[in-house]
């Protein structure tokens, strides 16, 4: 029998959402100051302890960092992007994460996204924008056999069913 | 079921990923344009058997809006390109081309 894989809702972590042009050293200069991490490219999301930087579309990444430090972020952000039109936006509650963890976490996954989840297509250091069954989500692994999920907070609870029903032990085969 | 590729984001998805907007390259008819030419603009769409010019949205990913052209009759997806072009690019015409030889861009 396979192992079961363990859904689990995150606590919160502090979001912010920066619109602009990514080709702009402002710009990039502002989420690597924020974040520490190097800025991704396409689809590539970084991560280091409670830190984050994702690439969301061409003109937009999503910072991720402690809760308690997004004011002081925003501060930031908004003195650095003076010159230039910008977009900071405080996401943090309009969000929410959870983890799967576990040998199977594809396979649970790939039941719910249109998206090709094998070893080969996804691994750690990306991130994909999808949606799980009926809703908008993204998702990315911390490391091999964990992904985290990104949702709507108005979605949450719709996500942790669907993620519980898909874990359900039983119900995981193994394909990847 | 479509197999498009995002140019915004580079994701080649099904479609459920996607929603479609419609037929693309429409010329806004605005004020002090004719009756029947607003009508037009408004309501008369192209359906034709073979090569169409649509646009998408990335609505679960990106979110982004994009081109694609594609046969109706097969399904097949010939290419998808920006939507900040009001005509067809000749790369486009020209991919199509490649797979209906016969076509003709308003045809
Ligand atoms: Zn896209």
């Amino acid at each position: 029998m396979s192992e079961t894989v363990q859904v689990a809702r995150l606590n919160s972590r502090g979001m912010i959402t920066l619109k602009g042009d990514l080709a702009d050293q402002d710009f990039q200069d502002v989420a690597v100051k924020i974040t520490g991490l190097s800025f991704p490219s396409q689809r590539e999301i970084r991560l280091s302890g409670e830190m984050g930087l994702a690439w969301m579309a061409a003109d937009e990444v999503l910072l991720m960092l402690p809760v308690e430090d997004v004011s002081a972020a925003i501060e930031t952000a908004d003195e650095m992007l003076r010159r230039a039109p910008a977009v900071v936006a405080n996401v943090t509650d309009a969000r929410v994460l959870f983890s799967l963890k576990g040998k199977r976490s594809r396979e649970v996954l790939a039941k719910l996204a249109p998206v090709d989840l094998s070893r080969e297509a996804f691994q750690p250091g990306q991130i994909r924008r999808t949606r799980l069954a009926q809703v908008a989500a993204a998702f990315w692994m911390p490391q091999e056999a964990q992904f985290e999920i990104m949702c709507f907070r108005s979605v949450a609870d719709y996500v942790t069913e669907l993620l519980e029903m898909s874990a359900a032990p039983g119900t995981v085969p193994e394909y990847f | 079921m479509l197999i498009l590729s995002c140019p915004c984001c580079g994701v080649s998805a099904e479609e459920t990923e996607f929603t479609p907007g419609g037929e693309a390259h429409l010329k806004r008819e605005g004020p002090g344009s004719e009756d029947a030419a607003f009508r037009d603009y408004l309501f008369q769409r192209k359906n034709p058997k073979g090569v169409h010019f649509e646009r998408w949205r990335h609505a679960f990913g990106c979110g982004k809006w994009f081109h694609a052209a594609r046969c109706t009759v097969t399904l097949e997806v010939f290419c998808t390109y920006t939507a900040q072009t009001a005509n067809v690019p000749k790369e486009v015409i020209d991919t199509i081309k490649l797979r209906r030889p016969e076509w003709e861009l308003n045809q």
